[in-house]
C-alpha cells in the first residue's frame, strides 16, 4: 500500500563487502543496442522495476538467475549515447555507476553492450565507461547478424585495444553467455589484477571520442555488414508517397479493431467472472459487514481495475510488435507533421491513439517519447481522448434522452450524432490543452525531433511475452494498490454511521453538501453522489445511480432510463454527458500520471484543469440547452 | 555550402560545421553527424518533412528546422 503515498524507491539489499567480491553488476549501452533483451536474458523472468528517487527514470533490476549466478544483482541503466549529462537518463547512468544514487549499491563490475552491426559509432561510448575504471567487459551484440551480412571483427585485438575482455553474443539467440558467466566467475575470485595500460581519448569531445573509435576499428580490422537489402526494401513501400499513408492507416484501423472488438469483449467476460466469483464468495460470507466490505468495498474495486487488463495487454502486445518491428519509428516518422501541428511530435501519434481505448496503456505508452516536455505534454492531454470507460455513461444518457431521430437516411440517427459530437469534443479539448501547455508550462523543448531508424527486425515471441508481463505486473501492481485504497474509504464513508442509508450517511451527506455547487449545471444531489463515487472510475456513476434509484441497471435499465428523465432536465442530461467528456474522473489515470512522472503535482495540476474545464463546460451546455431546446 | 536540408534526396554532403544549441549537437555528434563525416539524403517522410539521412551506416530523421542547421558541402555524383 505504500505505492499510493510514497514515492517508489529501490530496495535493494546491500550485504557487507567482502575484498575482490562482486554483488552488483551494471548492464549499460546506447539506444538500440539490444540491452533490454540482454538484460530479460541475464535475469530470466525475475525483475523488479522502480523509479529513481527524485526523477522519471525507471531503474530495472533483478538477480542473475539467467546465468546462474542468483546471487548477484544486475542493474539496468537507461540507454544513452554518451555519459554528458545534459541529459537526466545520462545523469542518472553516471549518479549509479560513480555509487552516488541513494538506494543503489555502486556496481562491482560493468557489461557494456554495443550494437555490432555499428560497432563504430558505438566504440564513443566504451571511452567513458572504460575511464570509470570499474572491472568491464564489452560485449559485441547481433553478431550473428553482423557474421551473416558480411561484417568481421577480430575481438582479440579489440580486446588487446581496449584492454578488457571482449565477447560476440546474441542476446536474441542466448548466445555467447557463457562468456559473461565466466568473466563474472572470475571476477568473484579475490585476485590482484595489474591495471592494463590504456590510452583514452580526451575527456567529453565528441571529435576525439570519434578518432579514438575509428583508429580503434581500423586496428582491429572491424567491417561493418552491409545494410540490409530488406530494410531498404520495404522503406521504399511502406515510406512510400502514397503506400506509406495507406499502411499507416491500415495498421491504426487495426490497432484500434483489435483493442475494440476483441480487448472489450474480453473485458466484459472478466467482468462478469469476476463479479460472478465475487457473489459466490459473498454468499459464503452471508449478509453481514464482513461481505459488504470484502464483496463490495475490496473485491469491486479490484475487479473495476482488473478488467482493463484484457485491452492493455492487447494494446502491448500490439506496440510491442510494432516497436520491435522497427515500424514504430516509421510511424512516428509519417505521424510527425501532423502532430507538429498541435505542438506534439510524432511519437506522440500511437498513444493519442491508444486512449480511444483506456488511457492508462496510453499513458504507458508514452515512453517511446525520450523528449521529456512533449512525453509530459502528450501524458496531460491523454484523459481527453474518448477511452471506453466513458461509453456507459454515454449510452446510458443518450438512450434516455435523445430521441433517434433519422438525419441522413437510416445509417446515422441523432443519437449516433451526439455520440460522435461527445468524440470530437475529447478530440479537441486534447489539441487545444496541448497548444496551450506548448505555450505556457512545457514550452517548446530545447531536444528537437531526431528519430533513430532502425533495421527491420521479426520480434521474438520471448521479448514480446517479457514485455507484456513487465507492463501487466506493473498496472496490476500500482494502479491496484492505489484503487484498493480508495475503494476502501468510499465503503467506509458510504456505511458511516452503521445502519444508516445512503443519504445519511457521510457520503450523502457530502453529496447534499455539494449540491449547491453543482445545481447550476442541473444535477441534484444524487448526480453528485455518482459524480464524486465515479472518481474511481468513470463507469461507476451507471452503478451508483441504478443504487440510488432502486433500479438494477444490468437488468433493468429501462426505469434508470424512466428514472432519470422523471429526475433531470434535458440541459442537466447533456451537461452531465459534457461533464464527462473532459473531467479526470479515473483513479487509475491518476495513479499512472503520478507513476510515470513521479510526482503527485502533474496528476494534481490535471485533475484540477480537467475538473474546472469539465464544470465550466457542463454549465455552458447547461445554459445553452434550456434556453434553445 | 549550404544547409542540409537543402540537400536533395539522392544526394550526399559532408558535414561541414554544426550551429545547434550544445545539447542537441551534442546528441547529433554522437549520432555520427560530426564535421567531416558523409550524410546522404535517403528519404523524406509521406508528408515532406522530416527527412531521413543516412549517417555512418545508419538512418536519423530530423525535421527541416533542425537540418537548416547543419552546413553541408555537398559531393558531385560519384
Amino acid at each position: 500500500m505504500s505505492s499510493c503515498c510514497t514515492p517508489a524507491t529501490i530496495e535493494i539489499e546491500t550485504r557487507p563487502r567482502v575484498a575482490g567480491k562482486i554483488h552488483t553488476v551494471a548492464l549499460i549501452g546506447p539506444p538500440n543496442s539490444g540491452k533490454s533483451t540482454l538484460f530479460n536474458r541475464l535475469t530470466g523472468l525475475r525483475q523488479k522495476v522502480a523509479n529513481y528517487p527524485g526523477v522519471t527514470v525507471e531503474q530495472h533490476y533483478g538477480k542473475m538467475s539467467g546465468i546462474d549466478r542468483g546471487d548477484l544483482i544486475l542493474i539496468d541503466l537507461p540507454g544513452i549515447y554518451s555519459l554528458n549529462t545534459h541529459s537526466e537518463d545520462a545523469r542518472v547512468a553516471v549518479d549509479v555507476l560513480h555509487g552516488r544514487m541513494p538506494g543503489a549499491p555502486a556496481p562491482d563490475a560493468v557489461l557494456l553492450v554495443l550494437d555490432s552491426l555499428h560497432l563504430q559509432r558505438q566504440l564513443m561510448l566504451a571511452a567513458p565507461i572504460l575511464s570509470l575504471g570499474l572491472p568491464t567487459m564489452v560485449l559485441l551484440n547481433m553478431s550473428d547478424l553482423m557474421e551473416t551480412r558480411g561484417g568481421e571483427v577480430d575481438t582479440l585485438a579489440l580486446a588487446r585495444e581496449l584492454g578488457v575482455p571482449v565477447a560476440k553474443i546474441s542476446a536474441a539467440r542466448g548466445t555467447g553467455l557463457d562468456a559473461i558467466k565466466h568473466f563474472l566467475d572470475q571476477k568473484s575470485e579475490p585476485v590482484k589484477a595489474a591495471a592494463p595500460k590504456l590510452e583514452l581519448p580526451v575527456m567529453g569531445n565528441p571529435r576525439s571520442y570519434r578518432q579514438w573509435a575509428t583508429g580503434i576499428s581500423t586496428r582491429t580490422k572491424y567491417k561493418a555488414p552491409l545494410s540490409s537489402e530488406w530494410t531498404r526494401k520495404l522503406d521504399s513501400v511502406l515510406l512510400g508517397r502514397i503506400t506509406g499513408p495507406l499502411f499507416f492507416i491500415a495498421v491504426v484501423f487495426a490497432v484500434f479493431q483489435v483493442v475494440f472488438s476483441i480487448g472489450r469483449p474480453l473485458s466484459d467476460a472478466l467482468q462478469d467472472l469476476l463479479n460472478a466469483s465475487g457473489d459466490k464468495v459473498g454468499l459464503l460470507l452471508g449478509h453481514g459487514w464482513l461481505q459488504s466490505l470484502l464483496i463490495d468495498g475490496v473485491w469491486k474495486g479490484v475487479a473495476s481495475v482488473l478488467v482493463f487488463l484484457p485491452q492493455i495487454l492487447l494494446l502491448f502486445l500490439f506496440i510491442g510488435i510494432l516497436e520491435d518491428s522497427g515500424y514504430l519509428a516509421r510511424a512516428a516518422l509519417i505521424a510527425d507533421r501532423m502532430m507538429r501541428a498541435i505542438g506534439l511530435n510524432g511519437k506522440a501519434f500511437i498513444p493519442l491513439l491508444s486512449a480511444y481505448a483506456c488511457a492508462v496503456p496510453a499513458i504507458m505508452a508514452t515512453r517511446t517519447i525520450e523528449n521529456k516536455r512533449d512525453r509530459f505534454a502528450t501524458i496531460l492531454v491523454t484523459p481527453f481522448m474518448t477511452c471506453s470507460a466513458r461509453l456507459p455513461v454515454y449510452l446510458l444518457i443518450i438512450a434516455a434522452f435523445v430521441p433517434n431521430k433519422p438525419l441522413l437516411g437510416n445509417f446515422f440517427g441523432l443519437q449516433a450524432a451526439v455520440m460522435v459530437g461527445l468524440y470530437v469534443l475529447g478530440f479537441l479539448a486534447a489539441l487545444f490543452t496541448a497548444r496551450l501547455l506548448k505555450s505556457s508550462i512545457l514550452k517548446a523543448s530545447s531536444a528537437p525531433f531526431i528519430l533513430e531508424l532502425p533495421q527491420y527486425r521479426v520480434p521474438t515471441l520471448r521479448s514480446l511475452g517479457l514485455r507484456l508481463m513487465d507492463r501487466g505486473m506493473v498496472f496490476v501492481k500500482q494502479a491496484g494498490t492505489v484503487i484498493l485504497s480508495v475503494m476502501l474509504v468510499l465503503w467506509i464513508l458510504s456505511h458511516i454511521p452503521f445502519h444508516a442509508d445512503l443519504p445519511q450517511s457521510l457520503i450523502g451527506r457530502v453529496g447534499q453538501f455539494i449540491e449547491p455547487v453543482i445545481r447550476p449545471l442541473g444535477f441534484n444531489w444524487k448526480i453528485g453522489i455518482g459524480l464524486l463515487s465515479s472518481v474511481i472510475a468513470r463507469e461507476v456513476i451507471v452503478g451508483t445511480l441504478g443504487n440510488l434509484y432502486g433500479a438494477d441497471p444490468a437488468t433493468q435499465s429501462l426505469t434508470l432510463q424512466a428514472a432519470l428523465r422523471h429526475d433531470l432536465t434535458l440541459g442537466g442530461a447533456m451537461a452531465l454527458v459534457v461533464f464527462f467528456a473532459f473531467a479526470m474522473q479515473c483513479t487509475s489515470t491518476l495513479a499512472v500520471v503520478k507513476r510515470e512522472t513521479n510526482s503527485w503535482k502533474w496528476p494534481a495540476l490535471q485533475f484540477a484543469y480537467m475538473s474546472v474545464l469539465a464544470y465550466l463546460a457542463a454549465l455552458a451546455t447547461n445554459v445553452l440547452v434550456s434556453k434553445f431546446f | 555550402m549550404a544547409a542540409l536540408s537543402e540537400l536533395r534526396v539522392g544526394g550526399t554532403g559532408v558535414i561541414e560545421v554544426l550551429r545547434l544549441p550544445d545539447e542537441i549537437q551534442h546528441h547529433l555528434m554522437h549520432m555520427g553527424f560530426i564535421p567531416e563525416a558523409r550524410v546522404r539524403a535517403v528519404r523524406r517522410a509521406p508528408a515532406g518533412d522530416p527527412t531521413v539521412y543516412a549517417v555512418d551506416g545508419m538512418e536519423v530523421a530530423l525535421r527541416r528546422d533542425t537540418a537548416r542547421w547543419i552546413t553541408v558541402r555537398e559531393l558531385e555524383e560519384e
